[in-house]
Order: C-alpha cells, then structure tokens, then sequence
C-alpha cells in the first residue's frame, strides 16, 4: 500500500489527535515524512500544515529528509562515553563510511546520536530500526554493519541469545537484561496480578481507594513525590465527560531504566495499577505514553492488553463492579524527554508538539482533550496495586517515617553490579555503594543530569547556605561527606536514577559537559531562559576548562543558574543543576583550574576567532595603523 | 576642576550612537566645558594623544581590526563604556553568527539580489581588509568593559546623565523614562 492510500483510508479515523500514530507509521513504513506527507496530511485532517510541520520537527526520531535504510540512533548518555562510545562510534562511522548525523552516500545507513536510551546498565547501546542493540564494541560494530550489508534484518542481526525473562518473550525478542539485583515489596513474585482485580475490587467504593492510597501516603514515583491519593481526589472531584487515567512511561531522565523493566516483567501489575486508578478516580479512558525508545515492547504490551481484554479486566463491567468500563490504549512517543512533564505528555498524546502547558489549570482538572486527567508514574501505579493488595498499614512497615515504603532505583556508571535494586526509603548512599560493588568512589550523580552531584571533597570552606535557599533539586551530585544522606523527600527525594563516578573520572570535563549537552539537545526552546541559558553556561564551563576562567566566572554561573528558575517546566528549572551542584559539591574543581590572581580574562582569541576566515582568504589580519603593547599571536 | 578627556569610537555598528551624543543638542555647550575630546570621530583625531579617562565604545567586533581598536582603547582608557545594543549584546550585525562565513560573503557579493556587475565574481581580499571574526562579539567578550548603556540608539538624555554623573562622578540618575523602550 503507497503512503498516500495508507493516509486516505488509514487505521486511525482521520482523527487530529492521532497525528502521532499517523506520523509513526509513515516514518515507519517510508523511512521519512515528506512535505508531501505533511501536505496531504493537513488537508485530511483539517488542520493547518504548519501544524503537522511542527509536530514532525519536534521529534527527534521523525524525519523530514529521507534517512538511510538501516537507521543507528546511538546512545550519548555518560554512561555510555564511560564504557567506550568514542571507540564504537567512530567503528560506526568507519564502517557505514558516512559520519554522525549524516545518511551515507549509498543510502543505507544513517547514523545518529540520541539521547539516553533507558539502557545504562548495558552500555553502550543503539537502536537500529527499533531494536536495541547492548553491549557494542568496535568488533561486534564491524560484523553488524557486513551483516546489514548482506541485507540482513534487524531480526537477523541478532544473536539468538535474548535478554532474561520476558525479554526472550516471542513479542519481544531483544537482546536487554532486566538486571534486577534487589527485589523487595513491589518486585516480590508474591502477589498473582489482576487478584486484586477479581476479587477484592468490588467490596471497595471508589472513595475507600483513594482513602487507602492516601493512608498509605504513596507520593509519585517520578521524581517530584506528589501524594498519589491527593492527585486521585482532585481527578474525581472535577466533573467531565469522561476522565483519564494517564501512565507515564516516558522515561528519559539519563540513568533511569526502571519503567522499562518493570514494563518486561511487571506489565501485568502496572495495567492493573491503572485499572484500579481510573475505577478510584471514576475514569473510563486509559492511555500509556510510552517512549519511543521502548517501543521494541510495543507488540508485547498491546498483546498483554488483548489478553486483559479476553480476560474481561478490561472492558464494560470490570471486576464485576456494574458500570466500571475502562479500556487502555497505547500512545508512542517519537523521542522527546520533555514529553516526561505531563502537560508535555498530554500535549504530545493530542498530536502536537511536546511543549509543556501553562498552569494552572492542572492536567487534574483539564488535561487530555481538556478531560480531567491523572497522570501517574510507571512505579507509582505498580506500588499501588500491591498496597491495596496487602493495605496501608503493612505498607507503612516499609521505609521512614516521612517517605513509606521502597523506591525502585537504577544504578549504573562505576559499579560491578548495575541494574534495579528496589531498597526501602531511607537507604544511604554508603550502602547504594556497597551493595553495587563500587570502589574509589568520586561522586555519585543522584537523581539524573536535573539532580545533583555528590562526591569524596566538598567544598568545605563555602559557605553554601544562602545559595541553598533558592536552589531546590529533584537530586543531586553527592561528595563523600554526605555518603550517609538518605534517600527520602525530606533528604534526597530521587526518581530513582544513580550514576556512580569513580576516581578517574574527569567530573567537569566529561560529566558535567555531557549533562550540559543533554539539556541544549532536550530544551523543548519555549522559554528563552532554557534555550539559551544552558548554551551560554556550557561556554562559561568551556571557559573555565580551557584555563581562562576567573573568579568572576563561578559567580556568573551561580547567578545565572537562578534565571532559569523562571522557566515553564521542571526540564528548564533544573537544566542548570549540573553545573549547580558541581559547584557546590566540587568547588575545588573550579578552584584549581581558575587563575586566582587575575582579574579580567575573555578568553577571547583572535587566531581561533579568524580561523574560519583564514582557510578562504589565505593571509593573517595586518595591523599597521597602530600598534598596541602586546603583540597578537599572529604577527 | 581638570577637563575630563573623552575618546570614542565606532565599531561594527552604524554611527547611530554617536548621532544620539549629538542629540544633546545645546548641552554640547556644556559639555565642551567639562571635557577634552581625543581619538574620535568627532574630531577626527586617530591616535591617542595622551592617556583618556573615559572610552565610549558604538558597535561589536565583526572583524580583526575591530577587535584590535578595541584593545587600543583598553589599553589607554581608564573607563571603557559600551554604548547601546551592538556593543552590549552585538546586535543587528551579530544577525550573521551561526551562518558560515563563506555564506555570509557569497550572499554578500556574488548572489545577493542586490550584487550588480560582479560579473568576474570577485570577493573582495585585498590584504589591507581586515579579517572577519567567526561570529559578531559584544565588546565585553573581548575586554573587559565598565558601564553598559542601552539602547538603540541610547536616549540621548541617558548618554548625558551618564557622561555628567562620570565627569562629576556623581551617583547617575536613570529616570524610568530613558531605560524604557517600548
């Protein structure tokens, strides 16, 4: 079937809404949306070209120009330049003979850099055609791109040695491990899903669940820990046609992965979450955004949802409760981390650009096609399920007093052992390290690039406490004298990310630089102050780094760090953090490498400045006016 | 009281600040009463002829020279002042930064709709013309600069209370007024 008959007579209704969908499935089957696409598209669906342009060029894994046959997204998260991605990238770009961000000439491979795949544990990484591919090394390089030669498929180019559990699942067939490394109360095998479900659901009001979330007081999962049954009270309070029960499973935080393992292995337990939530909430519409990182798990979720359906735990009258109908719908991404925040979210699963909403109104009282929506994390709608299973008050064995029961944690970086460890709240640092196997520990980077680093010195001698006031993260990076920090909201809340540096790792240089790049990438460029701030931070750093770093330059940082407070969402108020809390947990790194005793310093320099010029003009800058004291480098 | 010497200087900009000094009108009879102009345009003086207490600067560095008569200033002015938009942020001419130069010239001088009998399609590159920077530099990434006004062009009001607060080293007043845009 040609693109144009697959968008007069395509699956999806000719509904705006599902511009995502439409785009997905031209992109899949084309390679590419061409203008042509765009055009026939906005006269089909009613709406304007520029809006489909918009969308189309939001998205990192859309493509208006046509891309090569076999397409290698390779991951650029640190974790990934940790275990060796300059030796494979540049194996890549030997072998397909083209470089990154450029289709080769013949037209089968174009290589790409994107964001953190979700696959930390197992670096370095790549998507090619929506497979993922661990653990490459320049070698295993060289045989995949003969193989994609030889015109093998993707499923071909695997070894037929998949992942644990369902990651050999015939839906799945993908070569990632679960790595789960420590199970507590929700990675328990003790509980047979949809139990709950069938059993217990009708003996509750809907009023009793939010009442037992709320005991419980579960906060979300995601990394800001909004009380879960608070969010379901205000869903149900707002009156709408219908209500919507959102999970979130967009998650692009660099060094989380634990929603993809729990969508392997506990996909039944998470569509379980839901139901029970839209049943507390009084919701009939179900949708799980997933990102298109994950989407190699696209066919075996929607197989677990056709399964539900057979099973009636999906449908009218679920749970044999009379007039509970609720069914879910998968939504993909195309590759956007701001699509995370939920406004972000709501507006990408319309069809639209990710960019986050102005609030209020909150997605509670006007979300997804302006119905109340309740959006919840991957982990929150999991947790759930088992403290309704078991109640609120055995929940409360778990954990601190202030944050109840277990957090699913991904660990990766400098460790023998990274994987998913679910620890109750309260753990310290110090035994996140011991029980990964790290040694020689620098900094431990809490709670992704937007978090915080911590590390073996702190700056000691600073007095910090004035610019704490202002700076609130949703992590951070941690120095040896906060090892025995606990992971909690009142300490350090986390959505679960922790990347593990040791001793050799040049923190500003390579970490710090690579968040930086995250954050100039991901910038949704709404707000000025995220997309421009962290570029000019980034050259401030560069500066620093290059040996022409004044004092003045820290302060600069701290203070600019500050305007972007003022952006919309949390990805623009937190794009500052890793240069933030490097400098306050790692003030002697800029210490050492400023000139202490020099007072003004640009960095300005005339020969890098001209160097451009030069290759067309062939001759240096001549100075015969008038001369001044100091003779430039190029005369 | 001793004059006060005054230089100043127009960079990547386009004479449009030094027409806002001129804008103040009948003042420039006082002023010519508190200071001494050096190296300007005004006068056409071209070298410093002695050590200047305050440097005004119009326009960013776009090329080689722009940056070295910058430095010139540095080097013989005790205060450096960027005057209005393209000194502060670059302005209108750092409209080019993130073009590649080599587009930049042939836009300029081969296809241009408004490049005429360039039929040998010549770009210019005597050796006597000053080489373009990679990208427009607000005059504060080279040197170090002092005070900041601006405006585009400045008020002539502010250049006033500016220069006369500097003079008499008196606090500067900034009425509302002068600083708004809009």
């Amino acid at each position: 079937m040609t693109i144009k008959q697959e968008i007069n007579q395509n699956a999806f209704g000719n509904d705006k809404n599902r511009l995502m969908d439409i785009l997905l499935s031209i992109n899949e089957t084309q390679g590419y949306i061409s203008r042509k696409n765009m055009l026939d598209l906005s006269q089909k669906l009613g709406i304007s070209m520029a809006q489909v342009q918009e969308t189309v060029s939001f998205y990192h894994f859309f493509s208006s120009k046509p891309r090569g046959k076999y397409n290698i997204y390779l991951d650029n998260s640190i974790t990934a330049v940790m275990n060796g991605r300059a030796e494979v990238k540049e194996a890549f770009e030997q072998c397909c003979e083209t470089s990154f961000g450029n289709v080769s000439r013949d037209g089968l491979f174009g290589l790409f850099n994107t964001s953190c795949i979700g696959m930390n544990d197992q670096e370095p990484a790549a998507i090619i055609n929506n497979k993922i591919f661990t653990h490459l090394t320049p070698y295993r390089v060289k045989h995949l791109v003969e193989d994609m030669r030889a015109g093998k498929t993707t499923d071909e180019l695997m070894y037929e040695n998949f992942g644990d559990g369902n990651n050999a699942d015939p839906d799945v067939k993908s070569m990632v491990s679960n790595h789960i490394r420590k199970k507590s109360i929700i990675l328990k095998k003790d509980y047979i899903p949809f139990t709950f479900l069938t059993t217990k659901l009708k003996e509750y009001t809907p009023g009793d669940i939010v009442a037992e979330i709320e005991a419980s007081n579960l906060r979300g999962r995601g990394g800001a820990g909004f009380p879960t049954g608070m969010k379901w009270r205000f869903g149900r309070r707002t009156e709408g046609k219908h209500r919507v029960i959102i999970c979130n499973a967009d998650e692009g935080e660099p060094g989380t992965f634990k929603d993809r393992v729990l969508l392997t292995e506990y996909a039944d337990l998470v569509f379980e979450g839901m139901v029970v939530a839209a049943y507390a909430t009084g919701s009939d519409i179900g949708l799980l955004y997933l990102r298109y990182e994950y989407r190699y798990l696209l066919k075996f979720l929607n197989r677990k949802l056709t399964e539900m359906r057979k099973n009636h735990f999906l449908g009218q009258n679920i749970g044999g409760v009379q007039g509970f109908n609720f069914d879910i719908r998968i939504q993909s991404g195309a590759g956007a981390y701001v699509c995370g925040e939920e406004s972000a979210l709501i507006e990408s699963l319309e069809g639209k650009r990710g960019e986050p909403r102005d609030k209020p109104p909150f997605p509670v009282e006007k979300g997804y096609l302006g119905y109340p929506t309740i959006v919840n994390n991957v982990e929150t709608l999991a947790t759930a399920v088992k403290i309704l299973h078991h109640g609120a008050e055995w929940y409360a064995g778990f954990g601190t007093k202030d944050s109840l029961g277990t957090k699913l944690l991904s660990i990766s970086g400098d460790c023998r052992f990274p994987g998913i460890y679910e620890v109750e709240w309260g753990t310290t640092i110090r035994e996140i390290i011991a029980m990964s196997g790290a040694e020689n520990v620098q900094a431990i980077q809490v709670g992704g690039p937007s978090g915080m680093m911590i590390g073996m010195k702190d700056a000691g001698n600073m007095d910090n406490s004035e610019l704490m006031k202002w700076y609130k993260p949703s992590g951070m990076m941690i120095a040896e004298k906060f090892f025995d920090r606990k992971l909690s909201y009142s300490d350090l809340p986390t959505g679960g990310s922790i990347i593990i540096f040791n001793n050799h790792r040049d923190l500003l240089g390579e970490v710090v630089m690579n968040f930086m790049d995250f954050f100039i990438e991901e910038s949704c460029g709404s707000c000025s102050t995220c997309r421009n701030m962290p570029i000019i931070m980034k050259n401030k750093l560069r500066k620093i780094l290059d040996g022409h770093g004044i004092r003045k330059d820290i302060y600069d940082l701290l203070n600019w760090g500050k305007v972007l407070k003022a952006s919309r969402c949390g990805l623009g108020q937190t794009a500052g953090n890793p240069v933030l809390s490097s400098i306050f947990h790692f003030r002697h790194l800029y210490e050492q490498r400023i000139q202490s005793l020099t007072q003004f310093d640009s960095g300005f320099n005339l020969d890098e400045a001209t160097k451009e010029t030069k290759k067309y003009v062939h001759r240096k800058p001549v100075f015969h006016h008038f001369k001044t004291s100091e003779t430039w480098k190029d005369q | 009281m001793n004059k006060k010497i005054i230089a100043t200087t127009s960079l990547a900009g386009c004479f449009g600040c030094h027409m806002s000094i001129l804008d103040i009108d009948e003042r420039i009879l006082d002023l010519i009463e508190l200071v001494e102009f050096d190296k300007s345009p005004i006068d056409d003086i071209k070298k410093f002829t002695q050590p200047v207490d305050i440097g005004i600067i119009e326009g960013g560095c776009c090329n080689s020279e722009n940056t070295q008569i910058l430095k010139y200033f540095r080097e013989n002015c005790k205060i450096l002042v960027s005057l209005g938009e393209c000194a502060i942020m670059g302005g209108l001419p750092a409209m080019r930064n993130g073009i590649p130069i080599q587009e930049c010239l042939n836009e300029a001088y081969l296809d241009g709709p408004t490049v005429q009998e360039n039929h040998e399609h010549i770009i210019p590159n005597d050796e006597e013309l000053p080489l373009l920077l990679d990208k427009v530099y607000p005059c504060h990434e080279v040197v170090k600069i002092d005070y900041f006004l601006p405006g585009c062009p400045p008020r002539a009001d502010l250049i006033w209370n500016a220069l006369y607060a500097l003079i008499t080293e008196n606090p500067m007043e900034m009425p509302y007024e002068v600083v708004k845009f809009d």
